[in-house]
């Protein structure tokens, strides 16, 4: 058995003690699925460790039958891209455990419901960057919706339930586009290569252009509504807005994700053709979410709503970077995966306390924090920061590649993106200087600052913001094969200095 | 090229002391400031030692070099993390820590009264990292960083005292006028590495002569913009009179002598790319010579005390911008003018801040006077200082100065009238705001009221303020005896091949010339505030134009932040009511069709039977007529 | 005779279950409605076999018939229920499904 599935059981097995656990005893729940993320995240720690840097090929492969009669098989293996994605989901969860203590108290069913909808979230977030069978990822993608729903609706704020629903119908949309893709990729596989769903052997199809960008397009869109991108966002403000700060973090730091790496490991490996006749369009696309989503982060009032937005925005620079197909472009945008997940966490967890401390996510509700909650405002600081892209911390590194990458094949698409540098640095500024600057807002006088619990949660994200900020080769290092595979079977090679010798 | 192992503690110390004063909060209360003023002056100990240790080789092997890691290796893309200390770095690393460490004992006395004393000595050691990041970098990449870091530090002490309103918004202001700088930075970058494959300092020039004009001049370009964003020149200058908002040591610190600075040293570092884009080379200077007249015109009008001083290092950056913009032989007198500039307004800002330490944080002008004979060191300090900036012999202003309008005549033709004009009238209204300065703030009536108390600052703050008196009446002449400084650049900058053209003017002319409109200057200022109302009069309109920084903020609000707010409520209405409307029109459309459908389901048993029965009728008819 | 009789015949019956399902209110009514339509099923059944010359309608007649008679049980139980509960045998008035 591959330590990848390993992986994934673990949290299954911690679901199924969970509900083996005494009655009452919320604190022991609690511990032992704080326990069940910790023993995955040692896991996949060791997972990396063994994990063979110099290799583009899947790692850890495992590939039993699952249904015979369509070749269906439980496929799983990790190249550098899945495994600092997975990496991420393991380190989040326990994170956002510990960070959201209390959070499931308030819901409609109880705090094990909940804890064991985070774990079982946990097997698939693993298993869905894992699956090299496009049918197995496929019933991840689709099947994850559920513990999310769930989470939305059963244990978040304000109008839950709607927004649960608005989630679950954008998403089943692009479900069904995307599953009529696989059946039509799959019924070309049989009658080429017979019947198989395994991404490797996919990869090799020769297909008609118009039927290629068809299922491109399905792929695509299922794709680009998970990612969201322009104009395909709007679930991703109410959802963030109505969630509890820990699914906000899974959803938008890891699930979101899984749009994104579908498009490397799905839309471009499976259809290089079709990947090329659409990235002008893509490019534009992702040029309006950079901007769009800044100028809507910056009008915004809420604050959950504002992380939303500048995240759409980001998730702009990261397909900007996977279209550029420059191995700066790709790389970057695979690490600007995992820094959006941390900075993104940073940013969430943090609002999630001051706006449970107020009772009030409106930002003019706060202000003058500074003086009040010193280190819960650092905490805040130092994710915007990350936000914005501060040399130092790890999200520049990341936006600094996607930009140059783009710059060295399409320099225009690159200046109009580095605009939103400063776009970046009025959002965060404007929400800084009004939530932590200024006098203290009246009924901000007696808030508490950061307990140990909250501390300990929030310290290593911004450990790792800043260590990978300084330090990025251990993951660069991972992913260059890795994008280098996946230029190289799109037929990419990156363009050479101007002024050549 | 020397290979050095003590460069990193250059930054290591300063940053790792910024980080344990941050992270012990109340408990480093005590002896925060002690640790950081420590930190501050063994790096200047070591840059000494650097110095000493560069003096005593000689020729190629001056410059120093530390590789530490490989920080960004992707593709081609290869960015070490490695620091270069050669002549033109080891300037700006001695006048940083010396300047820096002089600035933090005078804040131990200046900010004793404040309870987030720690907080503030924290980021000064952070600037003081990132500042010197910035000019240890070997490459742009590095540069880059360390030109963040100084944004950030500029940023957080700007907003130090941020539970002021005002405050907190030119803070921000000032770290997003940088930002838009840095379009220009990344910009750049992006464009070496597309072109030459490398953006390291060395990687670059040695690629310059294979690139294209139209490539180096965009190149030229974006530096430019970076420089103006960092350094407060025209279009970007907006920023650095609300930047007075900081506590006045840092305004000295940063926002006189140090990171205003750094375009100057982004230009002449990138000194390759503006050689060979003489189109670039001429941008630079109209943005020096635009902002050194703006800069002295804004000075003539302001009453704040800092806010003239502002307007003064703008226009004497401008100063440093334009010489940079002549050449080779520029740069060695922009370094040459940065430095004693780095002196004499860093001594003159402590000198405001000494008169607003005993004037109970007073800074308007008109409700100072007579405090030369309350505060002695004070005055002849500050006096010392306004000598130089003028440009009086033998002070340290005339001789940098004097070799920058001298150079700037010297372009030849047109432009050098046009430019060597513009220095020359600079050098008069400079004359003129500087005199308005000293005869509101230290001579005449006293105009304070009789609850404040001016006296003299305690010794903490004066002795650095008389070590600062001394660089300004001393470092011109040292800089310029036997050409030392330019002659110590001149491997840096290519200066080596220059040849002296037909000189337009001789040194002598230029000197007495200059001398004549300073003259002038000061006698207009003498005159006009011999008598000085403690309420601002009306003024006629280019007064009210003047006072408004030229109309600078209107600009930008009616230009830029207007537009944009319009455009992001517009994005929000949008947003909502189209793209989401669509989406929930979808909805509703299904919402209705469901709605409408449900009357079929009224209950009655009967009518279902009826509606199975016509189904079963219309499937039969279907299949019938499909097999007919 | 012709065949063919018993088929019109089955056809006419189911006709009138049907119309009856349909236009009756009482539940008795309907019921038997349903009986008769189901019987016509059988009878249409019986008579295929009978051109067929096999077993297997008159196989399927017999399922109906076990069938019919669940059915007539269940029913039955349902309609004496809803009897007692409301007094009224109409169907009209077991329409609370739509609420």
């Amino acid at each position: 058995m591959s330590i990848v599935t390993v992986l994934e059981l673990i949290p299954l097995l911690g679901v199924i003690g969970l509900f083996a656990l005494p009655k009452g005893s919320t604190k022991l729940i609690k511990q032992f699925s704080i326990g069940v993320s910790l023993v995955d995240l040692i896991i996949s720690v060791v997972m990396a460790v063994r994990f063979n840097r110099g290799v583009s090929a899947m790692q850890f492969v495992e590939s039993r039958t699952w249904i015979s009669s369509f070749g269906i098989k439980y496929a799983v293996g990790i190249d550098g891209i899945a495994l600092v994605l997975i990496l991420m989901t393991t380190v989040l969860v326990p994170i956002v455990l510990l960070a959201g203590w209390n959070e499931s108290e308030n819901g409609r069913w109880s705090p094990r419901v909940y804890y064991a909808l985070i774990l079982i979230l946990e097997t698939m977030m693993v298993g869905v960057f894992a699956a090299t069978d496009v049918f197995l990822f496929y019933v991840i993608f689709e099947a994850m919706l559920i513990p999310v729903y769930f989470l939305i609706g059963g244990y978040g704020r304000g109008e839950r339930a709607q927004a649960a629903m608005k989630f679950l119908l954008y998403s089943l949309l692009g479900g069904l586009l995307m599953l009529a893709a696989v059946i039509g990729t799959y019924v070309i596989a049989t009658n080429q290569i017979g019947s198989t769903f395994d991404v490797t052997a996919l990869s090799g199809l020769h297909i008609d252009s118009a039927t290629e960008n068809m299922l491109f397009l399905g792929f695509f869109i299922a794709f680009a509504i998970k990612a969201p991108l322009w104009p395909l966002h709007t679930w991703l403000p109410t959802a963030a807005k109505s969630a509890t700060p820990a699914t906000s973090v899974l959803l938008l730091g890891v699930l979101d994700k899984v749009g994104t790496y579908g498009m490397i490991r799905f839309c471009i490996t499976l259809f290089p053709h079709a990947a090329h006749t659409f990235t002008p369009m893509i490019i534009v696309l992702s040029l309006i979410s950079i901007l769009y989503g800044a100028f809507l982060a910056i009008g915004q009032r809420d604050i959950n709503g504002l992380i939303a937005f500048t995240s759409i925005s980001h998730f702009g620079f990261i397909t900007l970077g996977i279209f550029a197909m420059t191995s700066q472009g790709l790389t970057g945008a695979s690490l600007y995966m995992v820094n959006h997940g941390f900075s993104t966490a940073a940013l969430f967890l943090v609002a999630g306390w001051m706006a449970s401390r107020r009772g009030s996510t409106k930002i003019e509700d706060f202000g003058g924090l500074q003086r009040v909650t010193p280190v819960m405002a650092w905490a805040f600081f130092i994710a915007g920061m990350s936000a914005l892209a501060l040399p130092g911390l790890s999200s520049f590194v990341s936006e600094f590649l996607v930009l140059v990458g783009t710059f060295t094949r399409y320099p225009l698409a690159a200046i109009i993106g580095t605009t939103g540098i400063v776009l970046a640095a009025l959002y965060v500024l404007l929400t800084v200087q009004r939530s932590l600057h200024g006098p203290t807002t009246p009924g901000n006088e007696s808030l508490s600052d950061l307990n140990i619990r909250e501390k300990i949660a929030i310290a290593p994200v911004i450990a790792i913001l800043v260590i990978f900020g300084f330090f990025p080769k251990p993951i660069t290092d991972v992913l260059n094969p890795a994008s280098h595979e996946v230029m190289t079977h799109a037929g990419y090679v990156d363009p050479q200095p101007k002024a050549g010798k | 090229m020397t290979t050095s192992h003590n460069l990193v503690y250059l930054i290591a110390l300063p940053l790792v002391s910024a980080a344990i004063l941050l992270l012990l909060g109340r408990i480093a209360d005590k002896w925060g400031h002690l640790l950081a003023t420590l930190v501050s002056a063994s790096t200047f100990a070591i840059a000494a030692i650097e110095f000493f240790s560069m003096r005593s080789r000689s020729g190629a092997a001056r410059p120093a070099m530390q590789d530490l890691f490989t920080w960004i290796s992707v593709g081609s893309f290869n960015v070490h993390a490695s620091l270069l200390l050669d002549q033109l770095s080891i300037c700006f690393v001695l006048l940083i820590t010396g300047v820096g460490t002089l600035i933090h004992i005078y804040s131990i006395a200046y900010m004793s009264h404040d309870h987030d004393r720690r907080r503030f000595f924290a980021y000064l050691n952070l600037f003081v990292a990132a500042m010197l990041l910035l000019v240890l970098g070997d490459s742009y990449l590095n540069l880059y960083v360390g030109w963040e870091g100084v944004g950030l530090a500029s940023y957080l002490l700007i907003g130090f005292w941020n539970q002021k309103p005002a405050y907190a918004v030119a803070a921000k202001k000032a770290f997003v006028a940088n930002r838009v700088g840095d379009i220009g930075l990344s910009l750049a970058i992006m464009i070496s590495f597309a072109q030459f494959g490398s953006v390291s300092f060395s990687g670059v020039e040695a690629g310059v002569p294979h690139a294209s004009k139209a490539a180096l001049t965009a190149l030229g370009a974006m530096l430019l913009l970076a420089a103006a964003g960092k350094s407060a020149q025209f279009p970007l200058q907006s920023w650095l009179g609300d930047a007075m908002a900081g506590p006045t040591p840092v305004s000295a610190l940063i926002h006189a002598a140090t990171m205003v600075t750094a375009g100057v040293y982004l230009i002449t570092r990138s000194h390759f790319v503006f050689d060979a884009s003489p189109t670039a080379q001429t941008m630079v200077l109209i943005v020096g010579g635009i902002t050194l007249l703006f800069g002295a015109l804004v000075g003539t009008a302001k009453d704040d005390i800092k806010k003239a001083l502002a307007a003064s290092t703008m226009s004497q950056i401008g100063y440093m911008i334009l010489a940079t913009g002549l050449g080779p032989i520029g740069y060695a007198f922009a370094i040459m003018h940065l430095l004693t500039h780095g002196f004499f307004k860093a001594g003159m800002f402590l000198g405001a801040g000494s008169v607003m330490h005993g004037m109970n944080d007073e800074v308007n002008m008109r409700r100072y006077g007579a405090i030369g004979k309350v505060m002695p060191i004070t005055a002849v300090t500050f006096g010392l200082g306004y000598l130089a900036i003028i440009g009086v012999p033998p002070f340290a202003g005339f001789y940098s100065k004097d070799k920058i309008i001298e150079t700037a005549f010297n372009a030849g033709g047109s432009k050098g009238i046009i430019v060597g004009g513009a220095a020359l009238l600079g050098a008069a209204i400079t004359a003129f705001y500087m005199t308005r300065v000293i005869v509101l703030t230290f001579t005449g009536t006293k105009r304070w009221d009789d609850q404040v108390h001016p006296h003299e600052s305690p010794s903490l703050m004066w002795i650095p303020m008389v070590i600062l008196a001394v660089g300004s009446v001393a470092s011109g002449f040292l800089f310029n005896s036997g050409h030392a400084l330019v002659n110590w650049l001149a491997p840096v900058v290519n200066a080596a091949g220059h040849e002296e053209g037909k000189a337009l003017m001789q040194p002598m002319t230029v000197s007495l010339l200059a001398l004549g409109v300073v003259a002038v200057g000061v006698s207009i200022a003498i005159l006009k505030y011999r008598t000085v109302p403690v309420d601002a009069p009306a003024g006629n309109i280019l007064t009210k134009i003047v006072r408004r920084d030229l109309l600078q903020d209107d600009f930008n609000d009616r230009v830029l932040v207007r537009p944009g707010q319009a455009l992001t409520n517009f994005f929000v209405r949008m947003d909502n009511s189209f793209i989401d409307g669509i989406v929930r029109g979808v909805g509703g459309i299904v919402a209705v069709s469901s709605t409408n459908l449900r009357k079929i389901q009224n209950g009655y048993v009967r009518s279902y039977a009826l509606i199975m029965v016509v189904g079963v009728l219309a499937l039969l008819t279907t299949i019938w007529m499909v097999t007919l | 005779m012709d065949i063919s009789n018993y088929l019109y015949l089955s056809a006419i019956l189911f006709t009138i279950g049907a119309v009856g399902v349909v236009v009756r209110r009482n539940a008795i009514v309907v019921f038997m409605c349903v009986e008769l339509m189901l019987n016509a099923a059988n009878l249409a059944f019986v008579t295929f076999s009978r051109i067929n010359g096999d077993l297997v309608g008159q196989v399927a007649s017999f399922f109906t018939m076990v069938v019919a008679a669940c059915e007539v049980v269940v029913g039955l139980a349902i309609i004496v229920t809803m009897y007692r509960s409301r007094r009224s045998a109409s169907i009209d008035d077991a329409s609370l499904l739509k609420r």
